[in-house]
């Protein structure tokens, strides 16, 4: 066989193994998604955004899970994202080649791989039992901190991205620092910032573990922070694991939910990500 | 680079007696007898910057050996030199950019109307708001036309609306770009032409009214045509200020520049009016060089 027939050969052989590679992640998720679907559709309906989580073998809906998961999320959005930002901000643009910088890095790095249930059990420590009673401000927190990391390493990553020309070129104007990053960097940055947030936001949406152990879950509508409150994580969990029927169609109800809210969000950060590329 | 060239490194002293002589050809009687248009129309040029063996430092690398140069207010100066020579690295210690930099320092001193610039008091922001830069690759910001020009006016200036808008135009049109921009203000910078975008930087430079602007290889990226009018702006433009410009293209240095200073290895090797450099250099090394036969 000369040479060339041989390179056919194997190239061919790489080729059908990842192939088959790619054929076999597709099929998990294509059967997830397939499974999720037709349990879940039939929860679909306005009760499950419209009651509230029901005792076993009554009628009821996730409203309260609902509103739990989207208050929490947004708190930690609120607290973690600027956090995040910040931090981000002083390694790419202040800190860039420091000792220190190189060190939060690495922390930040441990942070984002951590099991969630650690921060869960972190919180739990130091506000839960400190306070006595689960709360949804425990669940956020510890939400919060999931999301540091994450908005932390986008927006450092894309600060990196913007060409040191354009600070070069906002320096040479008489520009503070502090106005070229945040009217220069920031703006040549800003769908990847945007991105980062989106994609912490759809992280932390679909977390358990941490809500285990803060917020909790409650049966009843509850607006008040201080208080354990239900979400949807925590729900699908014990709805799930329940030998009631209905239960567990809520569950499925509420998983493809979830996994709605997030292939939305990804969608949307891809759109605008996107629109940076098309715009120059 | 071509370091084998016949040419010996260049003695602090040679350096030294170039220095005074591009004032003395623009006494009148000489300057009639020099075929350069700048010198017989011009007074005699006052120094706007006096470089004063100035040393820069990459780390622990030495770019610029010692410089000893004035650049001459209303002249445009025009640096040449094989690649790496360092007119990037004397450009920009002018204004002090390299400071965004933690390994780069320079030493000696730098005089801009009798202050040394490379003083730690002096505020760096204040000086480049004085000394404007233009770099090789066009650098738009990413926002409107509109907003790349004012962004430098704001920083400096609060002008009630219609003022801003007659710099903005004042600024476009001095660039020459008022005609091919004024109907989309808005639109974003980054949907212009290379050679627009570069024209936009210009504009947005000379729109804060700086007193030298400073030039590195502002053409090298354009078409003939967007070359020949930024070459038009720098003429134009130099009744007001003290242009620098970094330049590969003999012909650009020779057709746009009053002064020349000839470098090599990180040393000045010769100073002198562009006619002088151009057509009867003092030094072999500088005639090699201008005459392609090097470099
Ligand atoms: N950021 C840097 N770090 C270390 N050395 C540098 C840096 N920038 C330039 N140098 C070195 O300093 C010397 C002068 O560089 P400089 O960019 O000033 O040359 P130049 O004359 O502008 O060249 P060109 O015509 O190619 O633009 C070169 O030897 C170069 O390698
Ligand atoms: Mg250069």
């Amino acid at each position: 066989m000369d040479l060339y027939a041989r390179r056919r050969v194997v190239n061919t052989v790489i080729l059908s193994l990842s192939f088959v590679a790619t054929a076999i992640g597709l099929f998990w998720l294509a059967a997830i998604l397939g499974t999720l679907i037709t349990h879940g559709v039939g929860a679909m309906t306005p009760d499950l955004f419209t009651q509230m989580t029901p005792p076993p073998g009554s009628r009821g809906g996730l409203l309260n899970a609902i509103y739990g998961s989207v208050v929490m999320t947004a708190i930690a959005t609120a607290v973690g994202a600027p956090v995040g930002v910040l931090a981000g901000t002083f390694l790419a643009e202040y800190a860039r080649n420091s000792r220190f910088a190189e060190i939060v890095r690495f922390i930040n790095d441990i942070l984002l791989s951590a099991p969630s249930i650690i921060v869960g059990l972190f919180i739990y420590e130091v506000m839960v039992l400190r306070q006595g009673h689960f709360s949804a401000w425990a669940g956020a927190m510890a939400l919060a901190i999931i999301v540091v990391p994450v908005v932390l390493r986008t927006t450092e990553n894309m600060l990196s991205l913007v060409p040191g020309g354009l600070r070069e070129a906002a320096a040479a104007l008489g520009t503070p620092q502090w106005r070229v990053i945040t009217e220069i960097s920031y703006r040549a940055a800003l769908q990847g910032l945007v991105t980062g947030v989106m994609l912490a936001v759809a992280r932390v949406s679909g977390e358990t573990a941490p809500l285990l152990f803060t917020a909790l879950n409650n049966q009843f509508w509850n607006t008040n922070l201080d208080g354990p409150m239900a979400n949807l994580p925590v729900v699908i969990f014990q709805f799930s694991m329940s030998p009631y029927a209905d239960w567990q169609t809520l569950a499925w109800g509420g998983a493809l939910l979830i996994t709605v809210v997030v292939l939305v969000l990804n969608i949307a950060a891809r759109v605008i990500a996107s629109w940076s590329t098309v715009k120059q | 680079m071509k370091s084998d060239s016949p040419v010996p490194a260049v003695d602090r002293r040679s350096r030294d007696d170039a220095r005074p002589v591009p004032v003395a050809p623009v006494r009148p009687s000489v300057a009639a007898a020099v075929p350069a248009p700048s010198a017989i129309v011009a007074p005699a040029p006052t120094a706007k910057i006096e470089i004063k063996d100035l040393r820069f430092y990459y780390k622990t690398y030495l770019a610029l050996k010692g410089i000893t140069l004035p650049l001459y207010d209303k002249h445009v100066t025009a640096f040449i030199g094989p690649s790496g020579c360092g007119k990037s690295t004397l450009l920009r210690a002018l204004n002090r950019i390299y400071e965004l930099y933690p390994n780069q320092r320079a030493e000696g001193a730098v005089v801009v109307d009798g202050q040394n610039i490379l003083d730690p008091k002096q505020d760096v922001n204040l000086l480049r708001a004085r000394i404007g830069m233009v770099f090789q690759k066009p650098t738009p910001f990413p926002m409107s036309i509109y907003d790349n020009i004012a962004f430098g006016i704001r920083l400096y200036e609060r002008l009630p609306q219609g003022e801003l808008d007659g710099r903005v135009e004042q600024a476009l049109r001095r660039a020459a770009l008022w005609d091919e921009v004024k109907d989309k203000l808005m639109q974003s910078g980054l949907g212009l032409s290379g050679g627009q975008q570069q024209r936009l930087c210009i504009a947005r430079a000379i729109a804060l009214k700086p007193e030298v602007l400073l030039l590195d290889e502002p053409a090298s990226a354009l078409d003939p045509i967007s070359t020949l009018r930024i070459e038009e702006l720098i003429s134009e433009l130099k009744s007001d200020y003290c242009i620098v410009i970094v330049t590969h293209n003999m012909q650009q240095a020779a057709r746009v520049s009053d002064f020349t200073a000839f470098m090599y290895l990180g040393e000045l090797v010769e100073f002198d009016q562009t006619s002088v450099i151009f057509t009867n250099p003092k030094k072999k090394h500088t005639e090699d060089y201008v005459t392609g036969r090097f470099g």
